[in-house]
């Protein structure tokens, strides 16, 4: 698997509607009194403040056989990625490569006529489908037997009950045969008996070194049939990996790790080690919170944004040095940054601080990680050594949103350094 | 296919990304999905014939009776040139082309907006949708043209030896149609407003063109510029080829029309690629 290039790599996916367009369309005059608030907008009929970004920076690699679930709140995009990967719709920004031919399924019966019979409409939904005459013909009796209409392929569709409908039109997509299929939501049709057959199907399907993407609220589907998952939110992709954490961090169960916010017995429980050295508690700390750049707390991050951890803490009594250290550690406990109050300038020396409640606040700069998952660790020291070390409070979630792909692996750091390429000899061209 | 990855049954490799603004169709996909052109027309066919009463009748009987009255009140009462070939199968011939651009107007100006499910749920060339419902428009062309060639039976009218070339006048019917209705389809896609005009536009366009009238009752020096009306052309380019009806300037005409045609062909398609990737996300 690992010689073979992706099925697919989508790097930086993008889609923004922008607003109204999504409205069933327009009548002309609409557009003729748009056209004096286009000019005073300065001709710009566009304004990116307009848009809603459907998609936003979606970067992921699928190999040949995996399965690949997409999970998320109804708006989070899984369509939206499903549709652009179909191409149905255009990235905004972005690209995909897809290796393979594609087979899409958002809808079961598209294009299913009413007046035609059953059979015709085999033969005019597999076209759409993509299928050739030739093969829907040779799987015409699988797909018949397997939907269990023989008896009425002569009729006209529309005297079919809505649940034959459903499991003609099942039946000519479960026939499919692309190298990578696009699957919406079609399992939540028909009745329980067909469903459990469909899932069979779909099982089949996988087990067969298919590729899949399929999109499902039927979270028992995406544990049951994935090798992997993604979650989307609000178009962004907060999680990639194992379908059961995916799921678990979908329906907020995730426990600590997933949150980004930690205070009061949450966070006690996060103490690695406490030393006090005989005195009093000199400080407390009362919260521990990883933001994005808006302050709104978040665990997953593009590496296109800054991340800021807040530390809040009280002090008791007058400490005469008092220093935060953070450090993010990937796997193996490898340190991978630190950074400590002192670090700075010397103003920025040991701070004294008299009783009272204090938030310090630091920033790792946007365009510095690559593809990476850390644990934040963060230390409270006040001289003459009072030290509270917290060990994996968040697990920050960081994906590379640059140009370059992961092909050869991913890398923590991915700072954007600038190349030069110069000419040393030409060769002519033979 | 790829020599260096045998484990790849199809190597095709799809790129995805923000569309160029000018590109021209991708020419070998279309190859690829021939097949499901045939069955746009196939269907279309089929529920036309399907849904009537009387069926395939139809097709013969709307030019039919629409020949009938144009014969009397313009040929009769009005008593216009028609070229040495009796008035009805003047008019006739000129239907016949005439109605597969009238179908066109009325079907393929709707073809995607009617078909959403195939733009928003499946990905097929989008270019079909209009290009299949024209094409439909071509199998009631030949089941109506079995009529001329009895109509000029009875009127014991020999075809001239360019009725060779009535295939290449077909060819440049659909092309016509296709030209139009390509910008019509796609801007309807926005505006619906492009679907209620059809019907005017059908009737004012009929007559522009000399299809009910000889361009014979035109003075000398019109009788070329007509052709700026592409179905100009293609009409009496057609009744050349099957009846040998010469108006005197037939060559002006139909060079100005082919003109426009590949004018409108060639920038149908430009425009219809230029906003087909905004067709799921508007319609």
């Amino acid at each position: 698997m690992s010689s073979e290039p992706p099925v697919v790599v989508a790097e930086g996916i993008r889609k923004r509607y922008r607003l109204g367009q999504r409205e069933p369309y327009r009548a002309l005059r609409d557009v003729l009194a748009g056209v004096p608030r286009a000019l005073r907008r300065g001709g710009r009929a566009e304004n990116a403040a307009d848009g809603l970004w459907a998609l936003d920076g979606i970067s992921f690699e699928l190999h040949r056989g995996e399965v690949l679930g997409l999970i998320g709140a109804n708006g989070a995009g899984k369509s939206t990625l499903l549709k652009v990967l179909s191409r149905i719709t255009e990235p905004t920004e972005g690209q995909a490569v897809i290796r393979g031919r594609v087979g899409s399924l958002l809808e079961v019966g598209t294009g299913f006529h009413p007046e035609l019979t059953g059979r015709e409409n085999v033969y005019l939904n597999g076209a759409i489908l993509g299928m050739r005459r030739a093969e829907i013909a040779r799987r015409f009796d699988e797909i018949v037997e397997f939907s269990g209409v023989e008896r009425f392929l002569d009729t006209p569709v529309k005297r079919y009950s809505s649940g034959m409908q459903v499991r003609l039109a099942f039946s000519v997509a479960a026939h499919l045969e692309p190298e990578i299929l696009l699957v919406d939501e079609v399992l939540a049709v028909g009745d329980a008996e067909f469903q459990r057959k469909c899932l069979g199907k779909m099982q089949d399907v996988t087990r067969h070194g298919r590729t899949v993407v399929f999109v499902s609220h039927n979270l028992a589907a995406v544990r049951h049939l994935c090798s992997r998952a993604i979650l989307l939110e609000k178009g962004r992709l907060v999680f990639d990996g194992d379908p059961d954490e995916a799921v678990d961090r979908y329906v907020g169960r995730g426990g600590e790790r997933a949150t980004a916010v930690l205070e009061g017995e949450r966070l006690e429980e996060r103490v690695a080690k406490r030393r006090l050295y005989g005195s009093d508690p000199l400080f407390s700390c009362t919260r521990i919170a990883v933001l994005d750049e808006g302050g709104l707390p978040t665990s997953a991050f593009r590496s296109d944004e800054e991340i800021r951890i807040a530390v809040d803490y009280a002090v008791v009594r007058p400490v005469p040095a008092f220093r935060i250290l953070v450090t993010l550690t990937g796997g193996n406990q490898a340190a991978v940054l630190r950074t400590e109050s002192v670090d700075g300038a010397s103003g920025d020396g040991p701070l004294g601080l008299e009783p009272g409640t204090y938030r310090s606040e630091v920033a790792i700069p946007a365009g510095l990680l690559g593809d990476a998952r850390l644990d934040l660790n963060v230390s409270l020291i006040a001289e003459v050594n009072q030290v509270i070390d917290y060990a994996a409070v968040v697990q920050l979630d960081v994906r590379f949103a640059g140009h370059g792909s992961n092909t050869r692996g991913k890398a923590y750091l991915r700072p954007l350094l600038p190349w030069r390429t110069e000419v040393l000899s030409e060769v002519e061209a033979s | 296919m790829a020599a260096d990855s045998p484990a790849h049954v199809d190597e095709r490799v799809t790129v995805i990304r923000p569309g160029r603004r000018w590109a021209a169709p991708d020419v070998r996909e279309l190859w690829e999905y021939r097949e499901l052109l045939f069955f746009l027309v196939w269907r279309d066919v089929k529920i036309r014939y399907k849904q009537t009463a009387i069926g395939g009748a139809w097709v013969l009987l709307q030019p039919l009776l629409t020949a009938a009255i144009f014969t009397v009140v313009f040929g009769r009462y009005g008593g216009l040139p028609s070229g040495g070939v009796p008035y009805s199968v003047m008019v006739y011939a000129g239907l016949l082309p005439w109605f597969v651009f009238a179908n066109a107007l009325t079907f393929s100006t709707r073809s995607i907006v009617e078909h959403q499910a195939l733009v928003t749920k499946v990905y097929v060339p989008r270019l079909f949708l209009p290009l299949g419902a024209v094409l439909a428009g071509v199998v009631d062309f030949l089941v109506g043209s079995i009529l001329l060639v009895g109509l000029m039976a009875w009127h014991g009218i020999v075809p001239p030896v360019q009725i060779l070339l009535a295939p290449a006048f077909l060819l440049f019917l659909v092309a016509t149609a296709v030209g139009v209705t390509l910008w019509l389809s796609a801007l309807n896609v926005r505006y619906r407003d492009v679907q209620y005009t059809v019907p005017f536009m059908t009737q004012a366009w009929l007559f522009a063109t000399p299809v009910a009238y000889s361009v014979l009752i035109f003075p000398e020096w019109l009788r070329g510029w007509i052709g700026l009306n592409p179905m100009a052309g293609v009409v009496d380019g057609f009744r050349w080829s099957v009846l040998g009806t010469h108006t005197g300037h037939l060559a002006t005409e139909v060079l100005l029309s082919l003109g426009v045609t590949l004018v409108l062909l060639v920038g149908g398609i430009e425009y219809f690629r230029r906003v087909e990737r905004s067709f799921a996300d508007v319609v």
